[in-house]
């Protein structure tokens, strides 16, 4: 029990320390304005203010502070990507992951699961061997099992051979896993903000001050503000952003739904995908179901939920779990997904200088927060992209070295 | 069996000739028809219900409606077994069977309400702040707290019962049938509106059940009897559909409505075979009135949690409407008029009301007065500072309060209940849902409707109308002004005259005071997550000033009750501990469902069968009485191979590909997707989808073609065939026949409306045999006399029309095995006979029938590329070595650009080649990567996989397709493939394995 909750129990004024501090007034300049004060946006504020000394910085965000995708998204952490790109990059996100906790002294109830992507088919089988080969080249822990093993795993799994699905298979990843999504942008926005950080909620970015080919100013609906560089955070919106700053971006921009049913005694404990049932589900530390499918087959930009969604999901769930039936749905919602044609994110330089990017995030994005953070962050401070990224910058879809990722998504898109 | 001791000997809307038998938590009890399990539990005198989620700490009946945050119960056993019902929303049945949820080893005596004693230490969001030290020991922590996670229990067995699912359109779908909600529905019903009217109670009436029978009168009868005429006229009016039952839980875009009605819940064992148990409706409103009433506010008082403890609507309803005794000396708490109402009640039945405890300084209104008149204690200006009991409550401490604070000494009232209201929020949730705004009046401390998008209107209680003659007004507006505007005429309908007592203003208090010292007595805020006012406060002073981050942060909300009874208050404390105003910090968005609902009903009968229908080929029958061994390919169930007895199946492969290459190998392709395509433009159109030209290509002839992405990248092949100058008959692979199709109506549709083409699907209206071999001809020959077989009369890639075994046929000289092949089209209903009369004639040749596993390993041997297996998304016809069919003179086809790209044209690029294992007998595993370099240990420069990989039998050896950096610059060079615990070294070479110039299909 630390300190801090037995002070907390003892004295009778119940000592709190002041972890997120209130909106100041915009500043006339900065070094470095992030737009979008989600996980990724604050992550770079974190990673800039701690190891790269820069601490004058503004994280802008419409909403409130990680309203957006970061608190919409099913919180699984996985490496077990296709491309060794994916794979060395994601990779890199897990273990950080593994020691955020300890890094922030706020726990992010980081909870290592398993994450097993079932195979209906033959061909969905060479796929996980290709996966957990490309996964162990890259020295990452994943292989292949048979239903014996993952009897073992998640012993509520129908298993039988006479559904019209039946399993044949698994890629088994033992280091998936949860966390407290939340839990994860408080710590960095906590940490960002002990250190000088300023978080401007409920602040909209309307445009940018762009002179000689590079950006010089943010104006938002508080005033304008110079800055020495930009660094673009905004899934869901990268484009509209983007646009404001007057370049375009490859990304098709849709929804994707999930809900939680009510909470129950645990009796999942991995982390369970079908690709061809389109549906992925875990059990959270409160006992709900997470669950998503596939994203909605149409662009929007609305978060809004259907009712056709929970029908085509449910009853994937119900083959998978078929005693499910009783149990009750609770929430649903949705989250908008910035899709790229090859399934990888767009990270690094844009055609205007000293305006970073940090988007097409898809379906992908809560995985990768903490790398995300860290190399934007080294990225801004040295003002180039390191080796790790260089797989995923922008100019790629000029010249299609695509970094193709579709094999190693969830479910379908 | 126990004697129902708080019940009323008269009155309320049981049934008591009908008894009722049921368990709860063990023991036996009776109730009556009529009851909830919590009315049943309450004249019962079962007090403990429950236990709270976090601090485990004992907790009772609190409500009588679907906001119930405490008696959460674990509903049958066994596969019907259901978690987490609401007792206050489940009808009882005949022989019912219910147990709390999340208690070890009871209700009475839970272990883990030691986690009650260490509260202090267990404030709001403590799990973030603690378990991390020492660095790793998380994950055992973690594994003691899941152990504590969840409520109910799902049941291990699948769910034996059926849930409907249905669709409906309307002109006035009504949501609530309670006074407003019914007048609404009159007066569109009476307007000839088509209205559905939906309430989630076992009848209609709303609020008006709750109420005496002697109570209100509108239009000169009782309440209740006026809902009876309302209701019988309603039901005599053939375009109005009735859904008592039935919870409206989604309002979704454009009126499109989710309701769910519960056809049987309500029988338990009695439920006939025939009906489905829920019932899921999916109506399409012109209109939509929402009439959802409102939800009783809690009092948030020091030790407001005790069991006995009820909201004082709850308590006039167990009374009224279950004619049962919520205690015996209740106290009644409030700061409005409307509970005086219970008071009354109570007092009228033989209960004490020691008094009413009133935070107003000065009650007035008309139902005060009433109740001196009975002889009932006001305290005025007075609130509940603190309350004991342990199980159940058993005294209040009340005291004078003023200004937010405790204004004079407490005195104790011994009770064993207390009913409070702290008013009444609107139930605001699907006009929310709906995309609806809400707006903040202060006065009442209620978020009500404000602009909304859809065609929606809000009357009565959930619209901030409270009093019956308003509520009867709006209703009937808005019911006349839905009818009107889904274009039917004014109603006849008069609004009937009400009686009822006129209410004084209430007083919005959002925490009463304590005298006891801060932190020693709890308010609680949400009983089922255990979030107190300290809790609240907290989180603002740690700087979680958004609504959602308050929620998140303390848990306010989030339980199975959806925060029905905590959010407005929650909220309040947030803003006042922030020092700003509530709608500065606005409420947290509303989200559907509206109550939970189960997956079985969203999964309605896609199950089982019904789940992902199986499509079979016309010859299916055969295939399974010959002992096929199924794949699924797509939706499709094709052969894989046909075991003979004692043959695994390598050894039926092996045996059915040298048939194949020996004699006469016999297939059904039935599942190939087959494209119609008709129109002027037809051959463009091949054009333009097709890398390769179309336009000289002769009526009769077939011709390969591969289809790309607009990135350039191999989407599909296939073979096509010119019919007639106009009209091309296109296959695809099994899996992407949909997808193929909807690509070339997307173009057609949307880039190319100018094109005169039209496109369908043929792929069910054909059956295909495909045989296979150097005897093919001979078997053929001996089937028709129509046309000449002869290598120059019926060349390879052509197709003739004529007669075969007796039906009308096209065939098509093609091949995929690399053999002489003719595959045989004729209409799906002679398939089986057709393959039938070549099984016989073939019989001498040996005809063996093959599946897809040899159809894969003959395929291979020629080096043909099965699209999503040698392909994925990622390779270009240059990959593939199939520049050929690329034409250069075409001025544009789908992906052209692409190719042309720096990456695409670039070296490094992964690219088909064969390869050979050095063992001869070692096959490689597909999906096995290959190294340049193999090292003890990752990370390993891959340069490629193994894309297919077989035991040829014809060459006496494993090959494999790959796919490898610069692969054709590497032929003849050794390099290694990962396997299972060790590498094995392989050789480049060329992807044809097998009769490299096609002399055996020409011939």
């Amino acid at each position: 029990m630390p300190l801090g909750l037995l002070k907390y129990g003892f004295s009778k004024r119940h000592p709190a320390p002041r972890a997120l501090p209130p909106r100041p007034d915009l500043k006339d300049s900065y070094d470095v304005v992030i737009v979008g004060g989600g996980g990724h946006g604050l992550a770079a504020a974190y990673y800039l203010s701690k190891y790269h000394g820069i601490t004058n910085i503004a994280v802008i965000d419409k909403g409130y502070l990680a309203g957006g995708n970061t608190a919409r998204n099913t919180a699984i952490i996985r490496s077990n990507y296709l491309t060794p790109e994916g794979v060395r990059f994601y990779d890199e996100s897990v273990r950080l992951y593994q020691g955020l906790s300890n890094e922030f002294d706020f726990n992010i109830l980081y909870s290592e699961r398993g994450h097993l992507t079932l195979a209906h088919t033959d061909a969905s089988l060479r796929t996980m061997r290709w996966r957990a080969e490309v996964n162990q080249h890259c020295g990452v822990d994943s292989e292949l099992i048979f239903p014996d093993e993952i009897a073992k795993l998640a012993p509520s799994l129908n298993l039988s051979r006479d559904v019209r699905h039946p399993i044949l298979g698994a890629l088994h990843h033992k280091p998936g896993a949860i966390a407290r999504h939340d839990a994860v942008a408080w710590g960095y926005a906590i940490g960002a903000a002990s250190r000088g950080v300023e978080l401007h909620t409920r602040t909209e970015v309307t445009g940018f001050g762009i002179e000689g080919g590079a950006v010089t100013s943010v104006v938002t609906d508080r005033g304008t503000v110079r800055c020495g560089a930009v660094l673009q955070a905004v899934a869901g919106s990268s484009s509209r952003v983007a646009a404001l700053a007057g370049f375009k971006l490859p990304i098709r921009t849709v929804p994707l739904q999930a809900c939680v049913s009510q909470p129950l005694k645990p009796f999942l404990d991995p982390i369970v995908v079908s690709g061809s049932l389109h549906c992925y589900i875990s059990q959270s530390s409160r006992g709900e179901l997470v669950m998503g499918g596939s994203v909605d087959p149409y662009s929007l930009y609305q978060q809004r939920s259907t009712l056709d969604f929970k029908e085509g999901l449910m009853a994937n769930m119900l083959e998978l779990f078929p005693f499910l039936s009783g149990v009750k749905l609770l929430r649903q919602w949705a989250g908008i997904a910035d899709m790229t044609p090859d399934f990888s994110p767009v990270m690094g330089e844009t055609p205007i200088r000293n305006y970073w990017l940090d988007s097409g995030w898809g379906t992908w994005g809560f995985k990768a927060t903490p790398v995300c953070g860290k190399r934007m962050a080294e990225t801004i401070a040295i003002g180039k992209a390191p080796d790790i990224l260089d797989p995923f910058r922008l100019d790629r879809f000029e010249r299609f070295d695509l970094v193709g990722e579709g094999g190693a998504a969830s479910v379908g898109h | 069996m126990k004697r129902q001791r708080q019940r009323l000997d008269v009155g309320a809307r049981i049934d008591r000739g009908q008894r009722l038998a049921f368990r709860f938590n063990g023991k036996s009890y009776e109730g009556f028809s009529g009851d909830t399990l919590a009315s049943a539990l309450v004249a019962n005198g079962v007090r403990l219900v429950g236990r709270s989620f976090k601090f485990h700490r004992p907790r009772g009946i609190y409500s009588a409606g679907m906001e119930e945050p405490n008696a959460l119960v674990q509903l049958g056993t066994g596969a019907a077994s259901e978690p987490n019902l609401r007792a206050t929303q489940v009808e009882l049945f005949d022989g019912l069977e219910a147990a709390s949820v999340n208690c070890w080893p009871s209700v009475n005596f839970d272990i883990w309400s030691l986690n009650d004693r260490v509260s202090s230490m267990l404030p709001a969001g403590f799990y973030y702040k603690t378990f991390m030290w020492p660095t790793g020991l998380w994950m055992r922590y973690e594994r003691a707290i899941r152990a504590m996670a969840g409520m109910g229990r799902t049941a291990r067995e699948a769910d034996p019962d059926r849930y409907d699912q249905t669709n409906a359109h309307c002109d006035v779908l009504i949501a609530g049938g309670g006074p407003a909600g019914l007048m609404a529905a009159l007066a569109a019903g009476r307007a000839g509106a088509r209205v559905i009217l939906a309430d989630e109670q076992n009848e209609f009436g709303g609020r008006l059940l709750s109420e005496p029978e002697d109570g209100e009168t509108i239009g000169g009868r009782l309440a209740v009897d006026w809902v009876a005429d309302a209701r019988a006229e309603l039901a005599g009016m053939a375009e109005v559909r009735l859904l008592p039952r039935t919870t409206v839980f989604g309002y979704y875009d454009h009126n499109f409505i989710g309701l769910i009605e519960r056809v049987t819940d309500h029988l338990g064992g009695a439920a006939p075979e025939h009906l489905p148990r829920q019932r899921m409706w999916r109506v399409r409103a012109r209109q939509v009135v929402l009439a959802t009433g409102a939800i009783e506010r809690p009092l948030i008082f020091a030790e407001n949690d005790r069991p006995g403890i009820m909201l004082a609507g709850a308590a006039r309803a167990y009374l009224n409407r279950y004619g049962v005794q919520p205690g015996e000396k209740v106290l009644v708490f409030t700061n409005n008029d409307d509970a005086y109402r219970t008071a009354l009640d109570l007092n009228a039945a033989g209960i004490v009301v020691p008094a009413v405890v009133d935070l107003r300084a000065d009650p007035q209104g008309s139902l005060p007065a009433r109740a001196r008149e009975a002889g009932i204690e006001i305290l005025a200006g007075h609130g509940v500072v603190g309350t004991k009991g342990r199980l159940r409550v058993t005294e209040a401490r009340v005291a004078p309060v003023s200004d937010g604070a405790v204004a004079g000494p407490a005195r104790t009232i011994s009770c064993d209940a207390i009913a409070m209201s702290g008013g009444w929020n609107p139930a605001v949730h699907l006009f929310s849902q709906g995309q609806g705004k809400l707006r903040f009046e202060e006065a009442r401390g209620v978020f009500l409707p404000g602009n909304t998008i859809q065609a929606n209107r809000s009357a009565g209680a959930c619209n901030g109308a409270f009093p019956l003659a308003v509520c009867l007004a709006e209703g009937t507006e808005v019911g006349a002004l839905a009818a009107a505007d889904a274009g039917f005429g004014a109603p006849v309908l008069a609004l009937p005259e009400t009686k009822e007592a006129e209410e004084a203003p209430m007083e919005v208090v959002w925490q009463v005071p304590s005298d006891r010292p801060p932190g020693k007595a709890r308010a609680f805020v949400d009983f089922q997550n255990d979030v107190t006012t300290k809790d609240v406060k907290l989180a603002a002073r740690e700087g979680y000033r958004s609504v959602e981050h308050f929620k998140r942060y303390t848990t306010t909300g989030m339980g199975t009750d959806q925060g029905k009874t905590s959010n407005i208050n929650g909220v309040a404390i947030l803003a006042s501990a922030l020092g700003e105003a509530i709608p500065a910090v606005g409420t947290t968005t509303f989200r559907p469902p509206y109550t939970p609902v189960s997956f079985g009903a969203f999964a309605g009968r896609e199950l089982h069968e019904f789940y992902a229908p199986i499509r079979r080929t016309p010859i299916h029958a055969w295939h399974e009485s010959h002992g096929a061994v199924f794949e699924d390919v797509g939706q499709w169930k094709r052969p894989r191979y046909y075991p003979r007895a004692g043959e695994g199946m390598h050894a039926a492969v092996r045996r059915e590909a040298i048939a194949a290459r020996s004699g006469i190998g016999i297939l059904d392709a039935s599942t190939l997707g087959k494209i119609d395509i008709q129109g002027a433009d037809a051959a463009e159109l091949l054009n333009r989808v097709y890398t390769n030209a179309w336009s000289k290509l002769e009526v009769g002839r077939c011709r390969y073609g591969l289809m790309l992405g607009e990135d350039g990248m191999v989407m599909d092949d296939g073979v096509t065939a010119r019919l007639a100058e106009d009209h091309f008959l296109m296959s695809t692979t099994t899996g992407n026949a949909a997808r193929v199709l909807a690509w070339l109506e997307e173009w057609t549709q949307t880039e190319w409306p100018d094109m005169k083409v039209h496109m369908a699907s043929a792929t069910e209206q054909w059956a295909t045999v495909s045989i296979s071999g150097p005897k093919a001809r001979n078997l053929l020959a001996e089937l028709t006399g129509d046309f000449d077989l002869s290598p120059d009369a019926f060349p390879f890639m052509s197709f003739r029309e004529g007669i075969v075994a007796g039906v009308s046929a096209r065939v098509f000289r093609i091949s995929f095995t690399g053999e002489l092949s003719f595959e045989v089209n004729v209409a799906a209903r002679h398939g089986l006979a057709v393959w039938t009369a070549c099984m016989t004639a073939g019989e001498k040749y040996g005809i063996t029938p093959f599946g897809t596993e040899a159809m894969h390993l003959l395929r291979a041997e020629k080096g043909f590329i099965i699209v999503g297996q040698d392909t994925d998304g990622t390779v270009t016809p240059a990959d593939l070595g199939m520049d050929w069919i690329v034409s250069k003179k075409k001025p544009d086809f789908l992906g052209k650009r692409s190719l042309s790209r720096a990456d695409t044209l670039r070296s490094g690029r992964k690219r088909l080649v064969g390869l050979f294992t050095e063992d001869p007998k070692t096959v490689l595993d597909e999906g096995a990567q290959i190294v340049a370099e193999p090292r003890d240990r990752p990370p390993m420069k891959m340069i490629g996989h193994v894309t297919s990989s077989y035991f040829s039998p014809t060459l006496d050896r494993s090959i494999a397709l790959a796919l490898i950096e610069d692969g054709p610059d590497r032929m003849g060079q050794t390099l290694h493939a990962s396997m299972p615990g060790r590498t094995v070294p392989v050789r480049v070479t060329e992807p044809v394995f097998f009769d490299p110039d096609g002399e055996r299909m020409r011939g």
